[in-house]
């Protein structure tokens, strides 16, 4: 009998060990990532502190910050998403607000109506509005830009927002209505603060792609506007011909936007809750 | 009464702001002048152009499914196994898992340029394009199974298993179809943001291969003559476009409604 | 050789423990049997390790140590779905991308069978095979209508109610025919006229199939009403295994005793052969433990029996009564104890009764003696009095980070100031911080030695005073004798104080 049970246990034991299958499944996902992800980050690092003849070196970032018009970008980049981030949160919140206090039938199908031309490539979009403008006669330059800016980045400023205030308790308003509170006063109190992640995870999703989208810039500016930190970062790695022109500058920038979105995401709280806001889909 | 009016005034205002461009450009896919200044005429001509870009359309569509089919499996299997790996192993998982989807596509693109350079690979290349395409789709196929996965009954697996089925049946007969919704989604997503990128393609492409993206972009932004010419059949292509967007959405919609009737009603 | 038939144990637990990561054990070495055909119940409150037993014996969860054994043979690795055990979940655990039929279907679908045939040289060979569509329908069709739910095969669970979606999964884990049910709280979902009615249909079903059901429940009613056999299980420890019958009359200990229906529990201390001293008076009953042991006294509220004063065994006074429908429950105050009896006759509140109990109504069970527990009372010159005494304490123990004023007032870590004097105190003194000498004065209380128990390598000693009959129990490596008048020493730092209540500044 003994002999029967050991011998059962050593067989099965060999095929069987909990949960092993189903964790192995992430392997090819797990290499993925760290072929394509984590190793490029330390190849941006090597790239960066190397001049171009492979030697350790300061070089690129004394020329990145002592170079006035990379400065600049830096910098109007910044406030340009800063502005773009601003406006579209300015017009978002009472669509989403608006919406939220709708009927629900209604209200998804107007969410739809704003969410449909996410569905449509954004260069196409940014050719249509480039069109109009010119069509009403706004010329190429700053404003054309910020407009161009702010309509491509606006849907996904409103679903976020949308959802958080959907998901609002709303015998938390009606609380606050019953405690003594006008209107406005509950909105200030109650909405506004609860609906902050709402905020957090839509200006994530403007303000940093904001500063690298190049291409809706390089449509609007005409030869007055002005570009962002994604086109010089670009501008190292599109050489005529397909070559490459500043790959250790270019790292270089590829670092200052790193630790931008680092401290960004430090500052939004994003590592602590998943933004999976931006995941969601209709 | 008023602040309805003002509110619904509001709604219409920021809809007309998203809407018109394109209703100038649907508007003006059918003029049968070149330019947007000037009507001159309706016309079917830019439509009947449309085998011009026909080839730019074909490495679009086949790139975007070819990585959003990959993207789905490869995150799917992905998410399950991190849900499953619970730990510090599947937490940093899930935190690399997040740095493509916050980080800038411009650098995203880059530092697999510089990957290929430090490898000694060409910077341009279809696999290297395919790979940046990869990138920033998988860990969004990721953020829309696992939510499905957290959803999920966590007694569904042991109950498949307890009913006789092994581990890989447990997966394929109750997980699987579980999280169906959420892979699907995460596939639709993959397709959009395939289809919407320009600068990973723009980036890493070969030279001489141009999607809609970096078509339109060469349409739009350099002046060239030839690349200019094609400005009102992208007109014509973005129409069609818009068209069968908004069909999708709303054969999908109305799909959803009625199941979810039928299963109400009963 | 034939093990059903050999081996009348369906399922054994030898010395099974379940460590989780963070050195917890859900279940602490656990010898255990399950006979062939029985109903088993494993019964107590959340956190207990019942389910941790449950789902190592459904094989999801495996033992850090030890075997379970089923039929004889060693499954402790066993995956689950090579056990021929199915589990009913707690929260049914449906599939809900599939219908009725389909989640029933289940596991007869993942079935393949040896299947002998013949070909035309006469040649048997074997083949494995899926079951047959037919056979399958033909057995879904027979669980459903075991659960009465025939015609809902195409249903969609999600628009079945929660009573349904119960018997949908008890006829998906019964078709496979198991050789063991498991149950895990499976009615713990269902309202109160949805449970009593599944509780009986569990029963008639177990009584149909002859199969094992091993069942697990936090309500002790659902476990009486339901089992053969009783587990009640506490921090992964078996408390006792009986009859229902058993572990309601004869509980092991006091858990055993409160978590099992309503009852009173009193320390009491045994004083004579089949006499127990509880709530100020003698009682005679049937247990018999050594003279002067400190015992656990449980009595069933319904056991009290309530007469006119003066007319039972001890007065008291009532002090509240609550109709529950078939009777009231009263609270007799006796001294500082209270009573909880159950009676159809009310008696109003503040009237004077008295109460009989039967000697084989009194349960008297071991104490878990680890400690001495005193009431007492803190004096103006912050020292405290209990137990026929006076001892020297600290009391900035009482507030943490406290310190005393030259006044001998308290001050909080907040800087407040508090005036301890009168302020009630729970006091609390371990087996080995009591010392006893024969100077009367060097102690703070004087007791005469009532009883000596050789405990191995030292003696255990009970002091008794002499005004309110307090007793001090102790370890000694030291050899007194009975009777010795001594005084009682303990050191300051070894007084365990806490406060009764939060003081009012």
């Amino acid at each position: 009998m003994t002999e029967l049970s050991t011998k059962a246990m050593t067989k099965s034991g060999k095929k069987f060990k909990f949960g092993f299958n189903r964790k192995q499944l992430c392997i090819p996902y797990a290499l993925f990532l760290v072929m394509f992800v984590v190793i490029p980050l330390f190849v941006i690092l090597y790239y960066a502190f190397t001049s171009s003849d492979g030697s350790f070196s300061f070089a690129n970032f004394a020329e990145f910050f002592t170079n006035k018009t990379k400065i600049s970008t830096l910098l109007i980049s910044i406030l340009i998403a800063l502005l773009v981030t601003v406006i579209c949160l300015l017009i978002a919140y009472p669509v989403a607000y608006i919406l939220s206090k709708m009927k629900k039938s209604i209200a998804f199908i107007l969410l739809l109506l704003f969410v449909t031309p996410m569905w449509i490539n954004f260069v196409l979009r940014a050719m249509a509005m480039k069109e109009l403008l010119s069509l009403i006669g706004v010329s190429p330059g700053s404003f054309a830009n910020i407009i161009g800016l702010v309509y491509d980045f606006l849907p996904f400023m409103i679903l976020p927002l949308y959802s958080t205030l959907i998901k609002m308790d709303t015998s938390l308003e009606e609380a606050a209505l019953d405690l003594g509170a006008n209107k406005s006063k509950v909105f200030i109190k109650i909405t506004l603060p609860l609906s902050v992640p709402g905020i957090i995870s839509g200006a994530m999703m403007v303000f940093l792609p904001v500063m690298s989208c190049y291409v809706i810039t390089d449509t609007f500016s005409g030869s007055t506007g002005f570009t962002v930190i994604g086109k010089l970062i670009a501008w190292c790695f599109l050489g005529e011909n397909g070559t490459l022109t500043n790959v250790n500058g270019g790292a270089t920038i590829s670092l200052v936007m790193l630790v931008i979105m680092f401290l960004t995401m430090l500052a939004t709280g994003g590592f602590k809750s998943d933004n999976s806001t931006r995941g969601t889909n209709l | 009464m008023i602040k309805k009016f003002f509110s619904r005034g509001y709604i219409f205002l920021v809809l007309a702001f998203i809407y018109i461009p394109i209703f100038i450009l649907v508007i003006f896919s059918f003029n049968a002048g070149k330019t947007l200044n000037i009507w001159e005429g309706f016309s079917f001509k830019w439509y009947a152009n449309l085998g011009v870009v026909g080839d730019v359309v074909l490495n679009t569509v086949v790139l975007a499914v070819v990585v959003a089919v990959t993207a789905t499996i490869l995150g799917t299997l992905g998410a399950i196994g991190m849900f499953y790996s619970n730990g510090k192993g599947g937490k940093l998982m899930k935190g690399i898992s997040q740095i493509p989807v916050v980080n800038s596509e411009v650098v995203t693109a880059c530092a697999l340029i510089m990957l290929f350079l430090l490898l000694g690979l060409s910077n341009r290349s279809l696999v290297g394009l395919f790979l940046g395409h990869l990138i920033i789709t998988t860990p969004f196929v990721v953020l829309s199974v696992l939510p499905k996965l957290k959803q999920m009954d966590p007694s569904l697996y042991e109950a498949a298993l307890d009913l006789g089925a092994s581990p890989r049946q447990a997966l394929t007969k109750v997980i699987l179809p579980e999280i169906l919704p959420g892979v699907f989604a995460g596939f639709m997503l993959a397709i959009t943001l395939s289809l919407d990128d320009y600068i990973v393609t723009a980036t890493l492409s070969p030279l001489g291969f141009d999607t809609i993206s970096t078509a339109v972009y060469k349409a739009i932004a350099l002046t060239t003559e030839a690349a200019s010419m094609k400005l009102p059949i992208y007109r014509a292509l973005t129409t069609i476009i818009f068209l069968l967007t908004v069909s999708v959405v709303v054969v999908i919609n109305v799909r959803s409604k009625r199941k979810q009737k039928r299963e109400g009603g009963k | 050789m034939t093990k059903e038939n050999l081996n009348e144990n369906i399922i054994e637990l030898v010395g099974v423990s379940r460590e989780f990561e963070d050195g917890v054990f859900a279940v602490d070495n656990m010898d255990f049997k399950v006979k062939r055909g029985e109903f088993v119940t494993f019964l107590g409150p959340s956190g207990c390790g019942k389910t941790t037993t449950l789902r190592m014996i459904a094989g999801f969860d495996k033992p850090t140590s030890g075997k379970i054994l089923l039929n004889g043979e060693d499954i402790t690795v066993l995956p689950p779905n090579k056990r021929p055990i199915n589990t009913v979940f707690q929260r049914y655990a449906l599939f809900p991308h599939l219908n009725v039929y389909e989640n029933i279907a289940f596991g007869l679908k993942l079935k393949r069978v040896k299947v002998t045939y013949q070909d035309k040289k006469g040649n048997t060979f074997e083949k494995v095979e899926k079951l047959k569509k037919g056979y399958i329908s033909d057995k879904v069709e027979k669980a459903l209508k075991m659960v009465d739910l025939e015609g809902f095969e195409k249903r969609s669970v999600s628009t079945l109610s929660g009573g349904q979606q119960q018997r949908v999964a008890i006829a998906r884990a019964l078709v496979n025919e198991p050789k063991i049910l498991l149950l895990d709280e499976p009615l713990g979902a269902l309202d109160l006229k949805m449970r009593k009615d599944m509780q009986l249909e569990l029963k008639e079903m177990h009584k149909k199939l002859g199969i094992t059901f091993i069942y697990v429940t936090h309500d002790q009613e659902e476990a009486l009403t339901m089992s053969d056999t009783v587990v009640v299980m506490k921090d992964g420890v078996i408390q006792q295994i009986g009859t229902p019958t058993d572990i309601y009359n004869e509980p092991n200990n006091s858990f055993v005793a409160d978590f099992i229906g309503d009852s009173n529990i009193f320390s009491g201390t045994m004083i004579a052969k089949n006499t127990v001293k509880f709530i100020g008076k003698n009682f005679d009953c049937v247990d018999d433990f050594p003279i002067n042991e400190k015992v656990d006294v449980v009595v069933r509220p319904e056991d009290v029996v309530l007469m006119d004063e003066d007319k039972g065994q001890v007065n008291g006074k009532i002090i509240s009564s609550i109709f529950k429908g078939m009777h009231y429950e009263m609270v007799m105050k006796v001294g500082k104890s209270e009573v909880v009896i159950q009676d159809t006759i009310e008696r109003k509140v503040g009237e004077k009764v008295s109460i009989f109990i039967n000697p084989s109504d009194i349960h008297v069970m071991e104490k878990e003696f680890s400690s001495n527990k005193f009431e007492g009372y803190i004096t103006k010159n912050n020292t405290v009095v209990f137990g026929d005494g006076e001892f020297e304490c600290d009391v900035t123990t009482l507030y943490p980070d406290s310190t005393l004023d030259e006044e001998g007032y308290i001050i909080t870590k907040e800087g407040e100031k508090i005036d301890l004097t009168d302020v009630d105190v729970n006091v609390e003194v371990g087996l080995k911080d009591i010392e006893i000498s024969d100077d009367a004065e060097a102690g703070g209380a004087i007791g005469n030695i009532i009883s000596i128990i050789y405990k191995g390598d030292h003696y255990q000693l009970i002091v008794r005073t002499d005004e309110n009959e307090e007793d001090y129990v102790f370890d000694t490596e030291d050899t007194w004798n009975e009777n010795d008048r001594v005084s009682i020493i303990i050191p300051k730092e070894k007084i365990k104080l806490s406060l009764k209540q939060e003081i009012k500044r």
